[in-house]
């Protein structure tokens, strides 16, 4: 409240507070020793003040009453020269006024509860049992933790006090070949990380899956190198939430859109809205694309946002069609008119977020997820549908250009399917897509019962780069025709 | 932090310690911004930060503990709690034992001009971008961002390093309003008063009007004109992958076939050296190491030869060799060349401006992907005749330093694909033959 009280006498016509304490804990192991354990807590605030239509921003993490009201002081002089270029002054959308808000992860067991021996005696033993798997040369494995508590406020009377989870257990197995000319490595990408506590590491049964990742990590070392062509994909969950974040999580990002992240993150080919709303087809008539910050265990669930909006669940393309952006509460009122056509309030979706104390808050991506198909069709049904094609799990190298057009992705396992059975590993596969051929080649989504959340705790955007965490849930899904290249070559 | 406040809280935390070995890193500094986009601010930041790393070690067991409340009482909990956790950790038998006091050399990338750098010198430096692209019909994009911070490292052996640097980065994207065409330009330096904003701007605003409505040519090998900034992007993936360990582990690309690394073997072109050096005036680093190792001057791969491959501390002991930390700068040699005597020299070729999303694809080869942006050109009988549609390529620069034709004038660069400092990094502008571009992209 000081901090507010002092950007408003500093001239300010709104201002917001953060104050967050953010736990993180990590430790990694490679084969039979710890690598690293490392238990971090940073503590801090930050100020967002709104002058003459200018945004400015300080923090500082000295919570003393003198500092509080400097930072405030100097967040509203950073936002008075920062007008001196303005052309189109900043004005948000109303929000409703949430006068004291909780909200917390659905945690069952707090990670920073659990004795670290327990810990590093589950990640060594999850190692040991991918060692015993002859031709598994090297194990990584690692567990992350965070937890951070945030209290919200601004100066319209919000204030939200949240505590936010997030846990990521992993493992990499490396096989290497006898003659040395040759590595493979299987990472775990079927376990994500999630919005949970211990019980996801617990879920996540390291020790029984790492002889299987192993054992694919050394069959990829014989695996038949793919010969270049087009093929019917068929893609798993594990891979498919990467493609669905690259290729339309990004590209909705109203930001983008409008031209503020062109010198790094990119521009958007889904543009002008005027020209895409309601009118462009993405996919086929089967695809619905939901943005949502609800999603239980989720990386993006929150109670509300990083300007105490409470986010809303909101369709991004519907039947194939695109239907919304996502939106902070300075964005929502560039698309006034698409939400009057349609009925509908002009509010923020949620979708501001700052990785820390340190960080301004701007528009980042919530869970933005591939709905599934009323068939409750499974990855087995699509298998045996397909005629010649490549199945693929996990997700692998990636890449797309800054309007989100041409990508390539690569994957953990490939597979090769005939006449509706997978027959064979391959290995040095890589598709190459243009986004809207490569979603309205999808002539196949899975049910409700092959759904999956696929998470990532490295989406970045913004400058200075921010880290956010979001997950896509998807089903698997077909694409046919899709142009795959060989990436071997000889050292 | 200056080096005595430093002296004083690392003194202060070491106090509080009770186990055999405690390393307090010190980490402090203020950090700037201004974004600036669709031709005004966007948004800014102004934060300031102190760290404190404790690392305590008992026999073979260590833990690492951070914070940033630094008042003694919670000082104390950090270490009490690295204490009770290195005690629950299992002896790691790699553990290093701390190093004593060391002798560095003091490091000279301080810059008044940079760290005395306020909002309202940043809004300068943007409008000397957004008022002439503004005036020119066009739209510009940026970011200047600076930092001013130090790093000390002091140890219960008695060993003390500090520290101080400063870095700043301005770069920008002017786009014509129709969004057919883009132009980047960036630097980065330790000094402000190195960088020339305005001039910037021109360069970003003549590549924007240059790119407009640009043309599909096939994908395919190319002979190709790399701009310093493309090959610093590229570079530093060898300088990267360099590691001992990794290499004699055979899961590397400096791996040798049938064990062992390649030290001693060519790998590229013999015109080509690449070097790390603390005190090059154009790329000013840290002094020392992480754990407190001296950095010197270090050829990594000389005359197309790998010279030294990084060595941890404890994989040094094992293979007998001796410790040589990474580096936080790179130096590629070069020519005499300028950027148009490569061009005038080329009958048919590429130019590319710089590369994005580069994400490795196969680290056997260093094999790499990443599309061209803001800036490709066709190269026809030693003229630029017109702008070409972006490109995907696959290809790796270890390839690419092997299909050498002619080098220029190195020049440092801003080689980060996010526009902050990055790495420091000199490098020249380059031509090869055969650079594998694979597919079109309609991005602009």
């Amino acid at each position: 409240m000081l901090a507010l009280d002092a950007a408003r006498s500093a001239g300010a016509q709104y201002a917001d507070v953060r104050i967050s304490r953010n736990r993180v804990q990590s430790i990694s192991t490679r084969e039979r020793r710890v690598q690293g354990l490392s238990d971090n807590e940073t503590f801090g605030f930050g100020v967002r003040t709104l002058v003459g239509g200018a945004w400015g921003f300080a923090a500082s993490s000295d919570l003393t009453r003198d500092e509080v009201a400097r930072v405030a002081r100097q967040s509203a002089a950073q936002a008075k020269a920062n007008r001196a270029a303005l052309v189109k002054p900043v004005v948000l959308a109303p929000a409703p006024v949430t006068k004291d808000g909780t909200w917390r992860s659905p945690v069952k067991t707090d990670p920073f509860d659990v004795p670290i021996e327990d810990k590093v005696a589950l990640l060594l033993a999850a190692n040991e049992a991918a060692l015993k798997v002859q031709g598994s040369r090297f194990v990584n494995s690692a567990m992350f933790f965070l937890r951070e508590e945030k209290t919200y406020a601004n100066s319209e009377g919000t204030f939200t006090v949240q505590t936010i989870y997030r846990a990521s257990p992993t493992m990499t197995v490396t096989a290497v070949s006898q003659d040395f000319s040759d590595f493979q490595s299987r990472q775990s990408t079927d376990i994500a990380p999630m919005g949970r506590g211990y019980d996801h590491v617990l879920d996540a049964k390291l020790v029984e899956n790492a002889p299987r990742w192993a054992e694919e990590a050394v069959q990829k070392l014989s695996a038949k190198p793919v010969d270049v062509g087009r093929y019917d994909l068929v893609l798993d969950p594990t891979h498919l939430g990467l493609t669905i974040h690259e290729s339309i999580a990004h590209p909705t990002e109203l930001d983008r859109v409008y031209g503020y992240e062109a010198n790094y993150a990119g521009t958007s080919f889904v543009s002008p809205p005027e020209e895409k709303l309601g009118k462009f087809r993405y996919g086929p008539e089967i695809m619905n694309i939901q943005g949502d910050r609800m999603q239980d265990g989720s990386l993006g669930a929150v109670g509300w946002d990083d300007e105490g909006v409470q986010p809303e669940t909101f369709l991004i393309i519907k039947n194939g069609i695109v239907n919304d952006y996502q939106t902070t509460r300075e964005q929502a009122n560039w698309l006034d008119w698409w939400y009057k056509q349609q009925g509908k309030p002009t509010r923020s979706h949620g979708c501001s977020y700052a990785q820390s104390w340190a960080d301004v808050q701007f528009q980042r991506m919530p869970n933005v997820s591939l709905l599934p198909s009323e068939k409750n069709l499974k990855w087995d049904d699509l298998i045996a549908a397909t005629d010649r094609g490549i199945a693929i799990v996990g997700d692998g190298s990636f890449s797309i250009d800054q309007q989100r057009y041409n990508a390539q992705f690569g994957g953990q396992l490939f597979y090769e399917i005939k006449g509706g059975k997978i027959t064979g590993m391959l290995k040095d596969v890589a598709y190459q897509m243009r986004t809207p051929e490569f979603w309205n080649a999808m002539d196949m989504i899975g049910g409700k019962d092959s759904y999956w959340l696929w998470g990532a705790f490295g989406d970045a955007k913004g400058q200075p780069t921010q880290a956010n965490a979001v997950s896509h849930g998807c089903p698997p899904t077909r694409h046919r025709g899709i142009n795959v290249i060989n990436t071997g070559r000889k050292a | 932090m200056g080096r005595e406040e430093c002296e004083a809280l690392a003194k202060r935390a070491l106090s509080f310690a009770t186990v055999d070995e405690t390393r307090i890193t010190i980490n402090s500094g203020g950090r700037g911004n201004t974004r600036f986009a669709v031709n005004q601010i966007s948004t800014g930041g102004d934060n300031y930060d102190a760290t404190v790393a404790v690392r305590s070690a008992i026999g073979k067991r260590s833990a690492v503990v951070n914070t940033n409340k630094l008042d003694d009482a919670s000082l104390k909990a950090a270490v009490q709690l690295a204490e009770r956790l290195a005690k629950l950790s299992p002896e790691d038998p790699e553990t290093m034992p701390e190093l004593g006091p060391q002798t560095y050399v003091e490091g000279k990338g301080w810059s008044e001009a940079t760290a005395s750098l306020d909002p309202n010198a940043r809004a300068n430096a943007a409008r000397a971008i957004t008022e002439p692209s503004r005036a020119a019909g066009l739209v510009s994009t940026g970011y200047l961002e600076t930092q001013a911070g130090a790093i000390a490292i002091a140890n219960s052996k008695g060993l003390f390093a500090y520290n101080k640097q400063t870095a700043l980065s301005l770069t920008t994207t002017v786009r014509t309003e129709d969004g057919t065409g883009s132009g980047w330009a960036g630097a980065t330096s330790h000094d402000f008063g190195k960088l020339d904003p305005k001039d910037l701007g021109e360069r970003a605003i003549d590549k924007a009007k240059r790119s407009v409505n640009p043309v599909a040519i096939e994908p395919g090998r190319y002979t190709t004109i790399l701009e310093p900034t493309a090959v610093g992007n590229l570079i530093q993936f060898i300088t990267n992958a360099m590691n001992a360990r990794n290499a004699d582990e055979g899961r590397s690309f400096f791996s040798k076939p049938g064990g062992g690394n390649k030290i001693g073997m060519k790998v590229v072109d013999e015109r080509i050296t690449i070097s790390s050096d603390p005190l090059d005036p154009e790329v000013y680093a840290n002094t020392f190491s992480n754990d407190g190792q001296p950095i010197t001057k270090t050829e990594w791969i000389e005359n197309g030869v790998v010279k030294n491959l990084p060595y941890d501390r404890y994989w040094a002991q094992k293979q007998g060799k001796t410790p040589m930390p990474t580096s936080g700068t790179v130096r590629m040699s070069g020519g005499t060349a300028t950027l148009d005597e490569l061009i005038a020299s080329t009958d048919r070729g590429v130019l590319v401006t710089r590369f994005w999303y580069l994400r490795p694809v196969d680290p056997r080869t260093l094999l790499y992907t990443g599309l061209t942006r803001d800036g490709t050109f066709l190269i026809e009988r030693g003229k630029i005749t017109k702008a070409i549609k972006n490109f995907r390529f696959n290809d790796s620069p270890i390839f690419m330093l092997n299909n050498l034709d002619a080098l220029g004038r190195p020049v440092r660069v801003s080689a980060s694909e996010a526009g902050g400092p990055g790495l420091a990094i000199v490098v020249p502008p380059i031509k090869v033959r055969d650079f594998n571009f694979t597919s079109l992209s309609d991005a602009v």
